[in-house]
């Protein structure tokens, strides 16, 4: 069945019609943001505040020598010039990173990178802080920098971290997961073993609202309000109480809008920390925006991982084992976002959704004077590279086995009866049905009839491929036993208040940046209490009016916080229950829920309202024995397992043999969320990670000259997919719910962003075979594709 | 967000105002039209000046497209404050020129054409700019007005001094561009880019007068982004000359305008990609622009 | 400098430096902050606005530029209550997400509707093919103006029909 979701042509009012429960709804945020009446971080404007502008470091890696800041600090409308000498003074020069890493907050010692942050000033204006820039005078000795990350752990390499102590190399760490000797069993007795490298170039979120944040702190209260553009407000709050030394109680992180954020907004980034002391230094409220380019050179990138692939099977395409060695860039520092015992995020599923014998990965990951970062652009921890891996060497082995990578994904799958199944790494696979999905993608694209016209064209020299992806992911971190970020558990709260009128608030721990929580949260607890969306305000991105939780990443907010509202939702309405006993003196037993009223059971006629419930909770009246006036709950939602998506993705190319450039003529997505809670939502969030897809794909690339200097320092050096470069996309679902999730909702914002990049690259590698390609690496530019063709394809790094 | 450096802000009233404004201030003021380029520029960091003239209102006296007589010897006449969109849209400078179509389809994007300007374009010099490959095709000469309304015409070659750098001098100005009609004419322009509103990997453009008998009369082929500036390759037109149409002579033509660019490496690709693309886009918009001159 | 301009139908005078860029002056002078921004370089397109009923770039115009001129932004886009077609056909295909791109988006879309009442999905593609959205992956942009472009037709037949 394929999801036509035709607009429908009724009125503005759907919000109201819609009674109760999951499906198409509007979105409740839109009415604002149509009107320009959104409230961004650049938005907020305050009395009397002043404008923040970084100097950040021209080279990849060298020494501070002096930094004079006499001129800036003279130059009309500047209030104050900070450098990291300064911060030094105030024990604020380094702050820690979410992998438990430190990061300079101004330098002080050396710049690691090009771009790094090297003194503020705070003016009257944003151009007068950009001005004062220029007349800051930073003597530099410039250090031979480590940009080649396969030479980073050479003998004779520069020592970048020499700010750790007792650091004698570039080292990061060690991972490994899988039997290494299991898996070189299984290898050494399979009939053909494949192996391929294959890169995972750095590519950058690029939300079009970069970072920023509007720090102001009443000195007489003692209090830091500070508007800033985080995914995670909670976090942020309780690492500035951490950095900063100021109590939690007396920090309020409030995250407005938010225009866009795939994980680029979840780390701390010294504008941040900058913006605080600013406020600070000048008694002012401070508003620091980055430009773009300081957005691409020097926040949160994605990926940069060097993989070996390799896969065992049969001669007949029985999969065996997939083993990888993976070599990590991770910048100048780690600041990767990922649970503390997850050093490379939720690499680990890199086994994919295939019932294999073994597995083994080896991953090292090294310091290299680049901008920190790793976990970011959607990519679910890491699952990203971990799809792109094996979607891509199972691919390897169709074309070496010569068999359709159709029939040797079917033949591989984990089948239903399997589950829940537990990986040779080590996860396990809450639930999944994979063949129906991959079947429904076959049938929506016309697979057969498909291969069908590619023989006739390449008969005719033309060059069209197919290409397909089966992924599944691990998201909705995390059970608290095993995930944390710098020790803060990964379970989410959730409040929920019924009003004497049976209207309600709903606070989350979790913040939007587009995936349109006010309008799902409504739904979830409509759905469960009866409440009509409209009636119901969700409030978010507000640490003083909103539980502890850790935030929106990793598609984890429908996964934890969705189920936390689930849950809050059903001890509002067990309470109820008691409440409605009582009204209809009846016992507790004797009711039964019917979508929005408790019903005397045989007897329809008697029933009361939750909006009668919620009066008569808040009103006169004797309540039930040990029953509390008020309708409310409070929930912190521990989730028992990780929940997992998966999908199937066929992508279609049509490749000009003459100039070598990639056309995507047709893409269809078909999802298995679990639960859908909002079709219109859900097929929007797979829209955008599909064009992410071919963004990876064929053009975004974050590279680097061997001095450092960044590549992809604008958007017109750092390409990000128009209309004209996607088809209307076809989309399809299955539902398999998750079991363990209250609604068996299992999340879906990440999963276009994983599935599709190795799709279009199956693609454009199969529309190639005539020239006996087996692999070419992102970005498939046409320069590229045409070396590939010529038989000289090379890694992009 | 990115912000210039002071400059003083002054708004040109007619060409002459403006020259004589450019007289006065010398290098430290600058002509500003359309801005796409000379902006982003300016709020990098990348170019200062102390005056920007704003020339936009300059667009009635220079914004236009107008046919001076007929046939051979006659020319079309454009404003240098010609917008893109303008050229885009014109039907009769599609029905002589039709490269201006097909390169105006795929120069910048549709909000940038509203602005930008045939004279901002040819004056910033870039040498993956395609409007100034697409003059260099139809052998168009540059009018530069100076002080005293004094006049001089330069043809595209010497237009170009080198990357970003004209002919037109200091209290100079670019005018209007010309471009000569010739009977029996076909044109075509290709571009291939990595993204759509990117700059050229490699264009190129052709242009055919074919003569009664249906023999080449004259070729021209100008290519962008394969050398330091805009390049009109003369061997191709002598090889063509006197020539019956067919696909050994695009061939040949192809492989001239491989041998005679020079590309460099970049993150738009590789020189040997580039000069393949030379020689592919020589090909195909002669066979186009062939077509079209038989139409 | 001094410069005047018609904003929204509405005249403004204000006292400011020479390069300060039209978003600026939208944003922070007149606060109307529907309007945003997202790189140096006038190719993401947030910024849209129309000066004189076309759409550009604010970016890349300065504020000077537009002394003398009018301009309209998102803001001006509903008639009081009453939202343009266009803005409800957003809300109804589900043309945004985080919002961000969403009034430059609109701006240009309007002013093709306006010029071209019933584009194919390849014009609307080419007309907003200047403007970067992250979210959306662009098909709902494409159905949101159809959606706009068909409602505008009943509408006007409809009226017709009244007279």
């Amino acid at each position: 069945m394929t999801t036509v979701e035709e607009p429908r042509t009724s009125t503005f009012d759907d919000n109201d019609q819609k009674p109760v429960g999951f499906g198409r709804m509007l979105r409740k945020e839109d009415p604002r943001l149509l009107r320009g009446r959104g409230r961004f971080t650049d938005d907020v404007q305050l009395p009397g505040m002043l404008h923040l502008a970084i100097l950040r470091s021209p080279f990849a890696h060298a020494r501070v020598v002096s930094v004079d800041t006499s001129a800036a600090e003279a130059a009309p409308g500047v209030k104050a010039v900070v450098t990291g000498e300064t911060l030094k003074g105030l024990g604020l020069a380094w702050m820690p990173t979410l992998s438990n890493d430190v990061q300079a907050v101004l330098a002080t010692d050396k710049v690691r990178f090009q771009g790094q942050e090297v003194a503020f000033v705070v003016a009257d204006d944003r151009y007068a802080a950009r001005d004062a820039l220029e007349l800051i005078d930073v003597e530099y000795d410039v250090l031979d920098p480590v940009i080649d990350v396969r030479q980073a752990l050479a003998p004779d390499a520069p020592l970048i971290r020499d700010d750790l102590e007792g650091k004698t190399d570039n080292h990061c760490f060690d991972w490994e997961t899988g039997d290494a000797d299991e898996t070189e069993a299984v290898f050494a007795r399979a009939d053909v073993v494949v192996q391929q490298d294959i890169v995972y170039p750095r590519v950058h979120p690029a939300p079009m609202e970069t970072c920023g944040a509007v720090a102001d702190f009443d000195a007489v209260e003692g209090k830091l309000k500070l508007w800033s553009t985080t995914q995670a407000p909670h976090a942020h709050r309780t690492l500035y109480a951490i950095v900063a030394g100021l109590p939690e109680h007396k920090i309020q992180v409030i995250a407005p809008d938010i225009g866009g954020g795939f994980g680029n907004k979840v780390p701390i980034y010294p504008g941040y920390v900058c913006a605080i002391v600013g406020s600070i230094v000048t008694g002012k409220p401070v508003k620091w925006m980055e430009d773009r380019s300081e957005n691409l050179i020097s926040t949160g990138f994605a990926r940069d991982y060097i993989m070996r692939g390799e896969i065992a099977a049969t001669r007949d395409g029985k999969i065996l084992g997939i083993r990888t060695n993976v070599l990590a860039d991770h910048g100048a520092f780690n600041g990767t976002a990922a649970p503390v015992k997850y050093p490379a995020g939720f690499f680990g599923v890199f086994t994919g959704s295939y019932d294999i014998e073994a597995a083994y990965c080896k991953m090292t990951a090294v310091y290299t004077n680049k901008a920190p970062g790793g976990v970011a652009y959607a990519c679910s921890f890491r699952i990203t590279e971990a799809v792109y891996l094996v979607e891509r060497i199972v691919d390897c082995l169709a074309a070496e086995l010569d068999m359709d990578p159709a029939e040797l994904r079917l033949k591989n799958f984990i089948q239903p009866d399997q589950f829940p199944y537990t990986t040779k790494t080590g996860w396990v696979y809450d639930s999944g049905d994979y063949e129906p999905t991959m079947r429904q993608a076959m049938d929506i694209a016309g697979y057969a009839e498909l291969r069908r016209e590619q023989e006739e064209k390449r008969a005719r020299g033309e060059l069209m491929g197919i290409g397909i992806s089966f992924f599944t992911e691990a998201v909705g971190a995390g059970p608290r036993k095993n995930m944390d970020i710098l020790g803060l558990g990964m379970a989410d709260g959730c409040e929920l208040r019924v009003h004497p009128t049976g209207k309600a608030v709903v606070r989350l721990s979790v913040k939007t940046q587009g995936q349109g929580h006010e309008t799902t949260f409504a739904q979830i607890i409509a759905e469960e209490i009866g409440i009509p969306p409209a009636d119901i305000e969700v409030v978010h991105g507000d640490t003083d009016q909103t539980p502890f939780g850790l935030g929106t990443y990793g598609s984890r907010s429908t996964p934890v916080s969705g189920a936390a509202a689930a849950l809050v939702a059903r001890k509002v309405r067990d309470k109820a229950q008691l409440i409605a006993s009582a009204m209809l003196e009846v016992t507790v037993a004797d009711l039964e829920w019917v979508k929005g009223s408790f019903q005397v059971k045989g007897d329809p006629g008697k029933a009361v309202t939750i909006q009668q419930i919620a009066m008569r909770a808040h009103g006169a009246g004797d309540l039930p024995e040990g029953v509390e006036g008020g309708l409310e709950a409070q929930i912190c939602y521990n989730p028992s397992n990780l929940t997992y998506p998966h999908g199937a993705y066929i992508c279609v190319v049509d490749i000009d043999p003459g100039t070598a450039q990639v056309k995507v003529r047709r893409f269809i997505a078909v999802d298995d969320c679990g639960t859908r809670i909002n079709p219109m939502i859900i097929e929007g969030q797979v829209h955008g990670g599909l064009t992410d897809g071919v963004g990876m794909a064929l053009m975004e690339m974050i590279s680097f000259d061997e001095d450092g200097n960044c590549l992809g320092a604008s958007l017109m050096d750092y390409l990000i997919p128009t209309a004209l470069e996607v088809p209307d996309w076809e989309t399809g679902y299955t539902v398999t719910p998750s079991p363990h999730h209250p609604i068996g909702a299992k999340g879906v914002g990440e999963s276009a962003t994983v599935g599709s990049p190795p799709a279009i690259v199956n693609a454009v590698v199969d529309a190639l075979k005539p020239y006996g390609v087996r692999h070419a690496d992102m970005p498939l530019t046409p320069s590229r594709v045409w070396d590939a063709m010529r038989g000289r394809a090379t890694p992009p790094i | 967000m990115q912000v210039p450096a002071p400059f003083e802000y002054e708004r040109a009233t007619s060409v002459d105002q403006a020259i004589g404004l450019l007289e006065r201030l010398g290098s430290s003021a600058r002509l500003v039209a359309g801005g796409h380029s000379l902006l982003p520029m300016m709020k990098l960091r990348l170019a200062n000046f102390d005056y920007l003239i704003d020339i936009n209102p300059l667009h009635t006296e220079l914004g236009y497209i107008r046919f001076a007589g007929e046939g051979a010897g006659g020319e079309v006449r454009i404003g240098a404050m010609t917008r893109h969109r303008e050229l885009l849209e014109s039907d009769e400078l599609a029905a002589a020129f039709p490269i201006f179509r097909d390169a105006e389809r795929v120069i910048a994007d549709p909000i940038v054409r509203n602005r930008g300007t045939l004279g901002g374009s040819l004056c910033q010099a870039d040498p993956s700019e395609d409007l100034s490959a697409v003059c260099t095709t139809l052998d168009a000469s540059c009018v530069i007005r100076g002080p005293g309304g004094a006049e001089r015409v330069v043809t595209m070659e010497d237009f170009h001094v080198g990357p970003y750098e004209t002919a037109v001098g200091d209290g100079e100005m670019l005018t209007e561009v010309r471009f000569p009609l010739r009977p029996g004419g076909g044109s075509a322009y290709e571009k291939v880019e990595r993204r759509a509103g990117d700059w050229a990997v490699v264009s190129a453009g052709a242009a055919v007068w074919l003569a009664g008998d249906g023999t080449i009369a004259d070729a021209r082929v100008g290519l962008a982004a394969v050398g330091p500036n805009t390049t009109g390759i003369p061997e191709i037109s002598a090889a063509l000359r006197g020539r019956e149409p067919a696909e050994d002579l695009y061939e040949q033509a192809g492989a001239i305008a491989a041998r005679s660019c020079d590309p460099a490496t970049d993150q738009r690709g590789s020189a040997d990609y580039k000069r393949h693309l030379a020689d592919e886009l020589t090909r195909r918009t002669l066979r186009t622009a062939v077509a079209r001159a038989r139409s | 400098m001094q410069v005047t301009m018609t904003v929204n139908d509405v005249e403004v005078t204000r006292e400011i430096e020479g390069r300060l860029l039209l978003v600026h002056f939208l944003r922070d002078t007149l606060s109307l902050t529907g309007t945003h921004w997202g790189c140096d370089t006038s190719n993401c397109g947030t910024c849209v606005v129309w000066l004189d009923g076309e759409p550009v770039k604010s970016c890349t115009v300065l504020a000077a530029m537009a002394d003398g001129h009018e301009v309209r932004t998102v803001e001006g886009l509903a008639k009081g209550a009453e939202l343009d077609p266009i803005q409800e056909g957003f809300m109804q295909c589900h043309g945004l997400q985080c919002g961000f791109c969403t009034p430059g988006m609109m701006m240009t879309c309007r002013a093709l509707l306006d010029k071209n009442p019933d584009p194919t999905d390849a014009e609307i593609r080419e007309a907003i093919s200047g403007q970067i959205c992250r979210c959306t992956g662009y098909s709902t942009i494409v159905r949101s103006v159809r959606w706009a472009s068909v409602h505008e037709a009943a509408a006007a037949q409809e009226a017709g029909a009244q007279a």
